[in-house]
């Protein structure tokens, strides 16, 4: 319905700028053809900018109206809280700045619309002027690479303290295994040329290394909230990218080297179905899925917020639906889901 | 192609000065001359670009109305498109297609390679490029490449669809994908080819701008135009080569088993003999050239609005001597910067600091220029010519959407917005509408020039300000599908319901992309139709100083009739007055750069 809709105002859309083409060709025969801008085409093109830089405001604050709304949630990772800030700093800073220059481009463009018998002003230098606008930029830069550089350094510091889980996220197309490194949280040494699908080792653990008996893989990735995770990132075929995104956290899947990343979480699963933005993004989410539902169109199920793992570098025909769900949760919920779990040698010696 | 640029060369044949040497074929086809060339490099850049636009849409409609069966879709796709509905191949192979075409073929060749080769000569007051011979060869290369890469097209597993970055091992493995086989040799070989036209381009103009001035025209006398293709062309020749290079390895590894980019590949059940490889080499060449790219795109779209923004300001360019400074700042900041695309993509950390800074860096020069326009337009007599709201326009969508490169640029933040919706608007305004207002300002301006006529006026204002509203309506929402987290490239979003509830603002992207996309019809109608019926341009329609307004409007081998223009002044002195306030030439607020100073007139700028 909306297809046809959309079509429809596009047919219109259509036929009005045939028209209005029609018209001005129509009314352009009387005047001078000279095709060089008079001071009527001055004059109403002068008036259309300022409309513009209304325009330029206007979908500023419809989309901050409508859309702010669709964003992600809070940060659920320690580290998120800092990226927020930092965001929402540069972001303020941004718009100060276009807010400014759209004004002053737009403004002197509809003010100095040419005039027959307007002159000009010849200024064609000023130092001062100059270096006042590269040190403004140069001040605000610096603050911002500093902050930045600090909270990059501190994100990719990636180290042993605090006694991190450490976890494999593999790639591969198109879908995502996690191996915990499990009691001796070493993972063991892996391969892709030690592969043995019919054996069940499909991520190519090496079976003789005796910190890869203990290794926990599964397609369902937890983690107990509050503890840092250190993530190793490992691909069999071509680039992925494990992203995710309400912990403000990526890291690319190289095929032959290992990537990292280390966050910690800090909102349980529950938690975060408990905040009002997820709560309000639930219910929104949930009204469209009915309306769906009632026309027995696809991906109508209820849906309740979980966060996820995204492939986020393209990778092939169902790039788009490579996922792992992601469950954090407390100790004791997580220590019972992993004593559940299977190691890799009891998977291998039972096949 | 070539049988359009016959059609409108033919239409003036009458007016030019009569070669009786010259045969159909090298004049038309074959030809030396820096106009023709010109034109040719334009009406190839415009069908391409008419291609692109028009797979945009193609994609657009399929991430708007996901699955959904289109009529359309299966006209235009065939197989690709079973009952109406886009595979999700085609899909990505269309967003590769797309990003190829619009960077290297439309506004790497169809900007830069159509007003540099029109304006270079023209404007320094040269008969000719350095080498006729080497433009023609190198006009021929990309029109060679343009239909290699339209070829590629047809090929029965479809074309290249890892992206415009190729990045291997998903480029180097038909296995990975079905578009990269004969699609992905195909696209290497034509892009092989397009970097040789370049370089041959690129030469040219370097040579051409050092050695063949005109007497009186020093460097610092040049216009901003000749400056912004001058510097360009150096960096395209610092960085393509490395691109030439990433191509060749990467054709080595797909070919002759070598592993410079792969290791360790198991896929579809075996183990891949590679080893040592790394995608992250790949990565920094590509970008080594990627980036400077981008500025390759921009630099010319820029200094063509320094032109037309003073021209039609009557207005001295504000700060030229900034200008020049920021143009040559941002070349070399350009080459440095290339590891902001590579932040999260294993690299050391320590890298991605020392990226971060460079980029942020560029921010200074970038502000200047925006600040110079700005001030350029304070107090002017602003003609508001087509290519004068274009040139606005450019500025506009520059501060847009170079402000959140502030975000891109800064590794931290980078971190959650890399390859989502965010980057995809970011760069479409910075670089992508941005380039495209210059190349629609250069069209505006220059057509007189090209084709002896003048388009028509109120066509170009409705194109302008649709496509105004347009890209902006495109673009603006788009940051925010990428803050919600929406990855780049996805066929559909259907398989997050977190995603569900920005299909709307998908739906409101394609159809503002729709009708801008409309509005670019208006100007082929405009262009196509003005070059047969446009009205017969007078010399110097724009009241400009610079020297190619000083040849005749019918084309001459070799420009000038008689002698060559020396050149007494810089381009810009519009609307300069002696002490008393009166113009240097009474009655004319614009001082040409062929007329000598006064005998008590003063150089007011530095």
């Amino acid at each position: 319905m909306t297809a046809f809709l959309t079509i429809g105002v596009l047919v219109l859309v259509a036929i009005a700028i045939w028209q209005m083409t029609k018209i001005f060709e129509l009314s352009q025969i009387k005047k001078d053809a000279s095709q060089i801008a008079n001071d009527n085409d001055n004059k109403y093109n002068g008036y259309l900018m300022f409309a513009f830089l209304v325009f330029i405001y206007g979908i500023t604050i419809f989309s901050f109206y409508k859309y702010t709304k669709i964003l992600l949630p809070k940060a659920a990772s320690a580290h998120g809280a800092d990226y927020d800030n930092l965001m929402l700093v540069s972001f303020i800073i941004i718009f100060i700045v276009q807010t400014i220059t759209q004004a002053l481009l737009h403004y002197f463009a509809y003010k100095y619309r040419g005039r027959k018998g307007q002159k000009a002003l010849y200024y064609a230098d000023n130092n001062k002027l100059e270096i006042i606008w590269t040190m403004i930029p140069v001040v605000v830069l610096a603050g911002l690479i500093l902050w930045g550089l600090y909270s990059w350094v501190n994100i990719m510091d990636i180290n042993d303290q605090d006694d991190p889980i450490v976890v494999e996220l593999y790639a591969q197309q198109f879908n995502w295994t996690a191996r915990y490194a499990g009691e001796d949280n070493v993972l063991g040494e892996a391969n892709v040329r030690l592969i043995d699908i019919d054996n069940i080792n499909v991520l190519g653990l090496d079976t003789s290394d005796s910190y890869a008996s203990d290794d926990v893989i599964v397609k369902e990735l937890h983690l107990p909230v509050g503890r840092k995770v250190n993530f190793k990132m490992r691909s069999q075929d071509v680039l992925h990218s494990a992203y995710m995104p309400h912990f403000r956290a990526q890291m690319n899947c190289v095929p032959g080297m290992i990537t990292q990343f280390s966050y910690t979480p800090i909102y349980t699963t529950e938690q975060m179905r408990q905040d009002p933005d997820v709560i309000d993004k639930v219910k929104r989410t949930n009204t469209i899925r009915a309306e769906r539902a009632q026309i027995g169109a696809p991906n109508s199920d209820p849906w309740e917020f979980d966060y996820i793992l995204l492939c986020n570098k393209i990778c092939g025909k169902s790039h788009y639906n490579m996922q792992m769900k992601i469950i954090v949760e407390t100790q004791e919920e997580y220590d019972a889901w992993m004593a559940e779990q299977k190691t890799f040698a009891q998977i291998v010696v039972t096949n | 192609m070539s049988a359009n640029a016959h059609a409108h060369s033919e239409d003036h044949h009458e007016d030019h000065g009569h070669h009786h040497k010259e045969t159909f074929v090298t004049k038309y086809i074959f030809s030396q001359d820096h106009k023709m060339i010109a034109k040719q490099y334009l009406i190839t850049g415009l069908i391409m670009g008419f291609i692109g636009i028009a797979m945009s849409l193609l994609f657009r409609m399929q991430i708007a109305w996901p699955g959904q069966s289109f009529p359309i879709f299966e006209a235009l796709l065939g197989k690709w498109a079973p009952d109406g509905v886009m595979d999700a191949d085609i899909y990505l192979a269309l967003v590769t297609i797309h990003g190829t075409i619009m960077v290297f073929f439309v506004l790497t060749a169809g900007l830069s390679g159509t007003f540099s080769n029109l304006l270079i000569p023209l404007q320094i007051g040269a008969r000719d490029m350095a080498s006729g011979f080497l433009n023609m060869v190198s006009y021929w290369l990309f029109f060679t490449s343009s239909i290699i890469m339209v070829f590629s097209l047809f090929v029965e597993a479809g074309p290249a669809a890892a992206g415009w970055t190729v990045y291997p091992p998903l480029s180097a493995l038909p296995m990975a994908q079905p578009g990269s086989g004969m699609g992905m040799t195909l696209w290497l070989v034509s892009m092989a080819i397009f970097i040789a036209s370049s370089l041959l381009g690129s030469l040219n103009y370097i040579v051409t701008v050092i050695n063949l001035r005109t007497k009186g025209m020093s460097m610092t006398r040049l216009p901003l135009t000749i400056w912004a293709f001058f510097v360009t062309a150096i960096i395209g020749v610092i960085s393509f080569p490395v691109l030439f290079s990433a191509a060749l390895l990467l054709i080595m590894d797909r070919s002759f088993g070598t592993s410079f980019f792969l290791s360790d590949i198991f896929i579809q059940g075996e183990v891949l003999h590679y080893q040592g490889g790394s995608p992250v080499l790949y990565e920094h060449l590509f970008w080594f050239l990627g980036h400077p790219e981008v500025y390759i795109v921009l630099l010319p779209a820029l200094g063509i609005t320094s032109e037309v923004m003073s021209t039609n300001a009557r207005k001295p360019i504000f700060g030229y001597r900034a200008m020049v400074t920021s143009i040559i700042a941002i070349a070399f900041l350009s080459t440095i910067v290339w590891g902001h695309h590579m932040f999260i993509s294993g690299m050391n950390p320590f890298l991605g600091s020392v990226f971060t800074f460079t980029t942020l860096l560029i921010a200074i020069p970038s502000a200047v220029k925006a600040f110079n326009y700005i001030t350029t337009l304070w107090k002017g007599n602003l003609q508001l010519n087509p290519a004068m709201l274009f040139s606005i326009g450019l500025v506009s969508t520059f501060i847009t959407g170079g402000l959140t490169g502030i975000i891109l640029g800064d590794s931290t933040l980078d971190i959650n917005v890399h390859d989502t919706y965010f980057v995809v608007a970011h760069f479409h305004l910075v670089m992508g509408i941005s380039a495209l207002y210059g190349l629609f300002a250069g069209v505006y301006h220059w057509f007189p020039k090209m084709f002896g006529r003048m388009m028509n006026k109120n066509l170009g204002y409705v194109h302008f300000w649709v496509t105004a509203v347009g890209a902006y309506g495109v673009f603006f929402p788009m940051h925010f599908v990428g803050m919600a987290g929406v990855p780049r490239r996805y066929y559909e979003n259907t398989a997050f319901p977190m995603f569900d509830e920005l299909t709307n603002v998908q739906v409101l992207i394609t159809v503002f992309a729709i009708i801008s996309a409309g509005a670019q019809l208006v100007f082929v109608y405009n262009f196509i139709s003005s070059i047969f019926y446009g009205k017969k341009a007078a010399q110097n329609p724009w009241k400009s100083n610079t020297l190619e307004w000083t040849t005749p409007v019918a084309h001459i081998h070799g420009n000038w009739p008689g002698a060559i223009p020396e050149v007494h002044r810089w381009p810009y002195d519009y609307s300069k007055t002696d002490k008393e306030g009166n113009y240097v030439i009474p009655e004319q607020d614009f001082v040409p750069q062929t007329v000598p100073m006064g005998p008590d007139e003063e150089q007011l700028h530095h």
